[in-house]
C-alpha cells in the first residue's frame, strides 16, 4: 500500500465538495475510463466578480485522485478565476502534505481539470499538452511518451542526455534500463547502433573564454547542426538575436515547429545543446519574447 | 489469526503456528551446516531430508531426489526456463501464456531481447487457453513450454497435465509455475509428463524466502547457481535449513487439510460470491467459475477503481488485493484482466478475495456486510454513476466526454 499522508487519507475518507455543484457555470472534464483516472470539476463562478463561489468534484480513480480532487475544490473556493489558474499541481500536492511520486499525475489531473473548467467558463477551447504513458522515472514522474518524444525531437542518443532533457533517471537510477529500452527503440528506427550503458562521466563543457563574436558563431554552428532534424519534421529554426548581458538567445521556430505542442520541449532541447557547446548558461527563447526583457 | 480479516492469501499466507514451532530450533540449537560431517551438521541434514520427503509426498513425486530447494518461486521459474535453454542450445523458442506471473513474463521479455522467440498463448474471456493453437506451436524449435497451473488473479486452471503430455509427445520439456495450486489441489506428478514445477513456500503457510523446483529424474538440467555440491550440485549455496524444515511441515499440513479445506474454504468462497453478487449491482465474477482454485474469488466492480476500494476495506480491517493499475503505479489495469478482455469500465475495479483455512464464516459474513456500502459510497463520487437511481449514467463514456481522450 502507498505511504499516504494523513491529509491525503483525510481527504479520501472524508472528501470535501463531492458531487456536482448546483447551477454550475464551469465544467472541466479530464481523464478517461481507459486511463483509470477521470475527474469532472464543476464550479459556480460569480460573473460580476469572477470569484469561484462553489466547487464540486466527481472522480473515478484511486485514493490520491479523490484526495487531490477534494483538495483542489477546497483551494479554489473564494478565489478569483485568475488566481485559481495560478495553482500548480505541486501546490495541490503540497496542500495534501505531499503525494507519492508515482501518484503525482493525480495532482496534474486536478490542475488540468481546473484549466478545462476555466476555459469552459470563458467560452474557450481547452487542449491539454499532457499525454499519459507508462511511468518510467518514478522519482521525477516522467512517462514513456515524454521520454520518447524528447529523444526524437532532440536526436538524443545516451541515457545521460535523456536525464539532462527530461530529468528522468536523475534520481535513484532504477529506471536506466527502461530509458535505455526507449532509446534503443528510437535509435533502431533511426538505424543507429544500440546504446550500451550510460557514461558515468558527465559531459564537460568547453572552458576557454570566448569573445561575443565567437560565442555567436558557436551558437549559429549548433543551430545549424540541429536544423536538419527539425527540417526532417518539416520545421526549422533561425537565430534572431543574442543578448549576452542577459544570457538569452532569441530564435524563430518556423514551419511545423511553430505552434507545435512540443515547441517548449524542442526549445528546451535546443537550449541544452547550445549550453553544452557553448560551455556556459544561456536561455533560448522565441523571438516573440524579445520585447519582454 | 491477527486482528482483521485477511483475504489476500494468493499474495502470501500466514505462517502456521505449527510451522513456526517446527522451524524455531533451526535458529537456535540446530545451527549446524548440513554439509558438515559432524553431529551438528548431520542433524540438520537429516531434517532437510525429512522435509524433502514431505514435499515429495505433497507433490506426488516418484523420488525425493526430484525435489530441489530454492529461494522462491521466481528462482524456480528462472532456473527451469534458463536450464532448458542452456541444455538445448539449438532450440530458440519458448511457449508460454499471456497471463503468466511476472516471474515468467519479465524473464521471457528479456529473453526476447537476447534473440529467443517467445510464443504467448492467448486466453478467452474466462481465462482459458485454446489447445488447438497450442498444438500448432509444438515444433522442434521449442526448448520449453511454461504454463501456470492456476492463475493467481482469476484462479482459472490451465490443463497442464494434458499440455505436458502434448509437449512430451512432441519431445519438448514442460514446466509449470504451480505456486498457486500446490497445497490446494491434489497432485501426483509421477503420473504426469510434467518435467519441472515451481513451488513457493509462502503461498502455503511456510515463510517467505523458500521455494522448490521439482525436477523429474532424467530431465536435462543446467544449474542457475553453481558452486558447492548442495542439492546434488543442482542449486549451490548453503541450505536455508530453518525454512526448508518449515516448508516440509507446511507441505505435510497441506496434505492433511486439503480435502477438508476444499470443502470448507470453497463453501466460504461461494458464500462470499453469492452474498456480494446479490447485494451489489453492476459487478461480476471474472475467470472460469467451474474450473478454478477453491479459495479465489475475483470480482469486477464497475465504474470505480480498485485502490480506492482497498483503502476503504483496509479501514474496516479487511485485506484483499486489486488488479487495478493504481496499486502498481502504472496506468494499465492488470495484464490478466486485459488479456481476458474485461472492459476498462470494470478492469480498473477488480478485487481479488483469496481465502485460506484460517478464515471462518463470521468473517465472510462481515465482508458481505461491509463491501456493498463501500461500493455505493465510491460510486457516489464517480462521474460514471447516477447516484440518484443507483445505475450507471447512460452511455457513460459519452456522458463524460473530456476535452481530450
Amino acid at each position: 500500500m502507498w505511504d499516504y499522508s494523513e491529509k491525503v487519507q483525510d481527504h479520501f475518507f472524508n472528501p470535501r465538495n463531492a458531487g456536482a455543484v448546483a447551477q454550475a457555470n464551469a465544467t472541466g472534464d479530464v481523464g478517461s475510463l481507459s486511463c483509470g483516472d477521470a475527474l469532472r470539476l464543476t464550479l459556480k463562478v460569480n460573473p460580476e466578480t469572477d470569484i469561484i463561489e462553489d466547487a464540486g468534484f466527481q472522480t473515478f480513480g484511486c485514493g490520491s485522485a479523490v484526495a487531490s480532487s477534494s483538495a483542489l475544490t477546497e483551494m479554489v473556493k473564494g478565489m478569483t478565476v485568475d488566481d485559481a489558474l495560478k495553482i500548480s499541481n505541486q501546490d495541490i500536492a503540497d496542500y495534501l502534505d505531499g503525494l507519492p511520486p508515482e501518484k503525482m499525475h493525480c495532482s496534474v489531473m486536478g490542475r488540468e481539470a481546473l484549466q478545462a473548467a476555466v476555459a469552459n467558463y470563458r467560452g474557450e477551447e481547452w487542449k491539454d499538452d499532457h499525454e499519459e504513458g507508462a511511468l518510467i522515472c518514478k522519482c521525477f514522474a516522467v512517462d514513456a511518451v515524454l521520454i520518447e518524444e524528447t529523444i526524437r525531437a532532440n536526436n538524443l542518443s545516451t541515457v545521460e542526455e535523456v536525464t539532462f532533457y527530461t530529468k528522468a533517471g536523475g534520481g535513484c537510477s532504477a529506471c536506466f534500463e527502461g530509458i535505455e529500452e526507449i532509446l534503443n527503440k528510437v535509435m533502431l528506427e533511426r538505424d543507429e547502433e544500440e546504446v550500451v550503458a550510460p557514461s558515468p562521466e558527465p559531459v564537460k563543457p568547453a572552458k576557454a573564454p570566448l569573445t561575443n563574436l565567437q560565442r555567436m558563431r558557436r551558437i549559429e554552428h549548433t543551430l545549424e547542426a540541429i536544423r536538419p532534424q527539425l527540417q526532417a519534421d518539416r520545421g526549422d529554426i533561425e537565430l534572431v538575436e543574442v543578448d549576452f548581458d542577459k544570457k538569452i538567445a532569441f530564435v524563430n521556430l518556423s514551419g511545423a515547429c511553430s505552434g507545435c505542442q512540443m515547441a517548449a520541449a524542442t526549445l528546451g532541447g535546443v537550449q541544452q545543446r547550445v549550453m553544452e557547446d557553448l560551455g556556459e548558461f544561456i536561455r533560448v527563447l522565441p523571438a516573440t519574447e524579445m520585447g519582454k526583457f | 489469526m491477527s486482528e482483521g480479516i485477511y483475504l489476500d492469501n494468493n499474495a502470501t499466507t500466514m505462517v502456521s503456528p505449527e510451522v513456526v514451532q517446527a522451524m524455531l530450533p533451526y535458529f537456535t540449537e540446530q545451527f549446524g551446516n548440513p554439509s558438515s560431517i559432524h553431529q551438528f551438521g548431520n542433524k540438520v541434514g537429516l531434517a532437510i531430508k525429512a522435509a524433502r520427503k514431505q514435499v515429495q509426498k505433497l507433490l506426488g513425486a516418484e523420488h525425493d531426489s526430484e525435489i530441489v530447494f530454492t529461494s522462491c518461486g521466481t528462482e524456480s521459474d528462472s532456473t527451469a526456463i534458463l536450464s532448458a535453454l542452456k541444455a538445448q542450445p539449438e532450440r530458440k523458442e519458448i511457449i508460454t501464456t499471456v497471463v503468466e506471473h511476472p516471474a515468467i513474463l519479465t524473464l521471457c521479455e528479456n529473453l526476447e531481447k537476447d534473440g529467443y522467440t517467445v510464443h504467448y498463448l492467448k486466453v478467452d474471456g474466462k481465462g482459458r487457453l485454446d489447445l488447438d493453437e497450442y498444438a500448432k506451436l509444438l515444433t522442434d524449435n521449442v526448448a520449453i513450454v511454461s504454463a501456470m497451473w492456476a492463475n493467481n488473479e482469476s484462479g482459472t486452471y490451465f490443463p497442464v497435465v494434458e499440455m505436458a503430455e502434448m509437449a512430451n509427445a512432441a519431445g519438448i520439456m514442460f514446466h509449470t509455475d504451480a505456486v498457486q495450486a500446490v497445497g490446494k489441489i491434489p497432485m501426483s506428478l509421477k503420473d504426469t509428463k510434467i518435467d519441472m514445477l515451481s513451488v513457493s513456500g509462502h503461498k502455503l503457510h511456510a515463510p517467505k524466502g523458500i521455494g522448490v523446483l521439482y525436477l523429474r529424474r532424467g530431465t536435462r538440467f543446467r544449474p542457475l547457481l553453481r558452486g558447492g555440491h548442495q542439492e546434488r550440485g543442482r542449486r549451490a549455496g548453503t541450505e536455508n535449513a530453518a525454512s526448508i524444515v518449515a516448508l516440509g511441515k507446511a507441505a505435510e499440513m497441506a496434505l492433511e487439510h486439503m480435502e477438508h479445506e476444499n470443502i470448507c474454504v470453497r463453501a466460504m468462497r461461494d458464500r462470499l460470491k453469492e452474498g456480494l453478487l446479490a447485494a451489489i449491482p453492476n459487478c461480476f465474477v471474472t475467470g472460469d467459475p467451474d474450473n478454478c482454485l477453491p479459495n479465489t474469488l475475483n470480482i469486477a466492480f464497475e465504474y470505480i477503481e480498485g485502490e480506492a476500494i482497498l483503502l476503504m476495506l483496509n479501514k474496516q480491517g479487511i485485506a484483499a488485493s486489486s488488479g487495478s493499475a493504481c496499486t502498481s503505479g502504472s496506468l494499465e489495469p492488470s495484464h490478466v484482466m486485459r488479456a481476458m478482455g474485461i472492459p476498462y469500465t470494470a478492469a480498473h475495479g477488480t478485487i481479488r478475495f483469496s481465502l485460506s483455512r484460517y478464515n471462518n464464516m463470521p468473517e465472510i459474513e462481515k465482508v458481505i456486510a461491509v463491501v456493498p456500502p463501500i461500493i455505493a459510497q465510491l460510486r457516489k463520487l464517480s462521474p460514471y454513476w447516477d447516484a440518484a437511481n443507483n445505475v450507471p449514467v447512460e452511455e457513460p463514456e459519452k456522458a463524460f466526454a473530456p476535452a481530450y481522450a
